[in-house]
């Protein structure tokens, strides 16, 4: 093996030098679980390098040795809070490679789960992107509310965050009884509540102060980076996999997709809560269209076996679109699991715009890129 | 390497997936059950048994600007999947950029075959510029030489990087070559990026590495 170099930051500054690098991460707080090497020359970053890694799991290297089921519990582990949403295109992929399919009623019942969980993944997002902009409300009204969809999948799964509810064939048990009332009474007054938040976050001049024209991402970079989710739709591009590549019983719900135009800070932390409100319409329109009775899941053989082949499969998560591609080569494991996540693809971004900025403008924009290091590491 | 054995490995390992892309189920001789089934059910009832026409001609405009160089290996709903031979690739991607449209890629995955003695690299492209391609996917194939005993960025195992094409290769390049210990030549940042610095074993996506315990 060849030997290590040090990464920049690691080297020892002199003490005469005008540019300063500086270190924040992995331990700080204002970094999730990854180290962010800048370089400033007086307030200013003149050069950033995003250095991930330090929650690697090596979840795709485990899901070789584990058959297509047990796969389930660990995959969703790189983002729990979002883990409807990550297991789907592997679920998806896995419908495909056994030949398996969904009743109507569990396709509805996914459908249901995901937006819930979306909007609980983005309650927590925006906690933590308001205390990290000093916005100490803006951290207790979503961590409080955000319970509401939790009890309501709990109810559903059982399990408070870590759901593991999808499986190949449907979903691991039907409704409980009155789910829908329930349901339907929590999301219109969560809907009520998130309204509220425009006052006291979205419309209050120092946020906007703090975050309009900070990290502008234009349209052209936005495309040939590739980034996806909320930081696509911020600079004006309207590619959502709901709309474009309907999966399940997408292409009968009746929603729209968030777009807004100025790529800066205020408009990537904006979407995610525009998306909260169509999640609600979402569940609305599914609890109503939703078949009020029938199986909702297949039985599976034990340890299936998948035809030989490859499938690439894709959804829209909490934070953009996240793909699975998975070989199969006739064993009841998989050959090979590749997890396309959101936040790997948008952390090239990070540096398109951060250069030029204060530094004290970091959090506001490493934060509004919906950036869930975990997932990254996989 | 020549091309000629390069060319032999690629057709036996698209014999079996062949069957789904071309035939009418009227063969049951033909068709494997299996490779039947991997067609959703959704979709096989909406359409006809027929390729899905938009994919196929997709598929067709590469073969006739490339011909022997690339082989189809799958057309599905919304997939095309080629399989590219190594000096190749860079044309091919240039071509699928400029000509078909496609902007970014969703994800590039190194899979390792170690019975082949090759490490797949499969670029999966997509387009948010063209809204006739917004549900597809092009898969470009490609396999680097693999070495028994790999030293990283020092022996046979390199690919052409396609980070001069698509920007947005640049971090999944750097994840597959610590992962699989593929080099991309010409990736302006070949550096770790996943793993430790100090990380001293074989790249831990490869076949021969084992978890421990299993």
């Amino acid at each position: 093996m060849s030997t290590p170099t040090l990464p920049p930051g690691l080297a020892i500054q002199k003490a005469d030098e005008r540019i300063m690098t500086l270190n924040v991460g992995p331990q700080h707080p204002g970094s999730g679980h990854m180290r962010i090497i800048v370089q400033i020359d007086g307030d200013y970053i003149v050069a950033c390098d995003p250095d991930p890694g330090y929650v690697h799991r090596g979840e795709e290297k485990m899901a070789e040795y584990r058959n297509y089921v047990l796969n389930i519990p660990h995959l969703e582990r790189p983002v729990i809070h979002d883990s409807c949403n990550i297991l789907y295109p592997y679920v998806l992929g896995v419908e495909e490679l056994l030949g398996l399919e969904v009743s109507e009623r569990a396709k509805y019942v996914r459908v249901i789960a995901s937006e819930l969980n979306r909007c609980v993944y983005t309650m927590y997002w925006l906690a933590i992107y308001g205390i990290f902009l000093g916005h100490s409300t803006m951290f207790m009204w979503p961590a409080g509310d955000r319970e509401l969809l939790i009890d309501l999948l709990e109810k559903m799964t059982g399990a408070r965050v870590t759901h593991s509810y999808f499986i190949p064939g449907g979903i691991r048990n039907d409704l409980p009884a009155n789910f829908e009332d329930v349901c339907l009474r929590q999301v219109n007054y969560f809907e009520k509540r998130i309204k509220e938040y425009a006052d006291i976050f979205y419309d209050n001049p120092i946020l906007i102060s703090r975050t309009e024209k900070t990290g502008i991402l234009t349209r052209e970079n936005a495309i040939r980076l590739g980034t996806t989710g909320s930081v696509l739709r911020a600079s004006g591009i309207d590619y959502d996999v709901r709309k474009k590549e309907p999966y399940d019983v997408y292409d009968e719900l009746d929603f729209q997709t968030n777009v807004l135009k100025s790529g800066d800070s205020y408009a990537r932390s904006k979407i995610p809560w525009l998306d909260m409100m169509e999640s609600c319409r979402i569940i609305r329109d599914a609890l109503q269209k939703m078949p009020k009775s029938g199986s909702v899941r297949v039985k599976l053989k034990p340890n299936p076996k998948g035809a030989i082949g490859s499938v690439y499969k894709r959804v829209e998560s909490g934070r953009g679109a996240l793909g699975c591609y998975i070989v199969s080569d006739k064993k009841a494991e998989p050959y090979r699991v590749k997890l396309s996540v959101p936040s790997f693809r948008n952390l090239i971004a990070l540096p398109h715009l951060l250069i030029g900025e204060k530094l004290g403008n970091m959090p506001s924009v490493y934060w509004s890129l919906n950036y869930w290091p975990v997932e990254a590491d996989r | 390497m020549s091309a000629e054995s390069e060319k032999e490995t690629v057709e036996k390992k698209t014999e079996n997936p062949k069957p789904t892309a071309d035939k009418n189920p009227k063969k049951p001789d033909v068709v494997p059950p299996t490779a039947k089934k991997t067609i959703p059910p959704k979709v096989a009832t909406k359409e006809e048994p027929e390729l899905p026409a938009f994919e196929k001609g997709i598929g067709d405009k590469i073969t006739e600007k490339f011909g022997e160089k690339t082989t189809i290996t799958f057309v599905k709903p919304d997939r095309v999947g080629i399989k590219v031979g190594r000096e190749n690739i860079h044309e091919v991607a240039e071509f699928a950029r400029d000509v078909l449209n496609y902007d970014h890629v969703d994800s590039v995955a190194g899979v390792d075959y170690p019975a082949d003695k090759e490490i797949e690299v499969v670029y999966h492209l997509s387009s948010y510029t063209d809204p006739s391609l917004s549900r597809q996917i092009l898969e470009i194939a490609t396999r680097a030489q693999r070495e028994e005993d790999p030293i990283p960025g020092n022996d046979a195992t390199k690919l052409p990087s396609l980070r001069d094409i698509f920007y947005s290769v640049e971090f999944h390049e750097r994840e597959v070559f610590e992962m699989l210990g593929v080099f991309f030549e010409g990736h302006p940042d070949n550096r770790r990026l996943l793993l430790p610095e100090d990380w001293a074993d074989l790249p831990p996506l490869r076949k021969d590495f084992r978890n421990k315990g299993r």
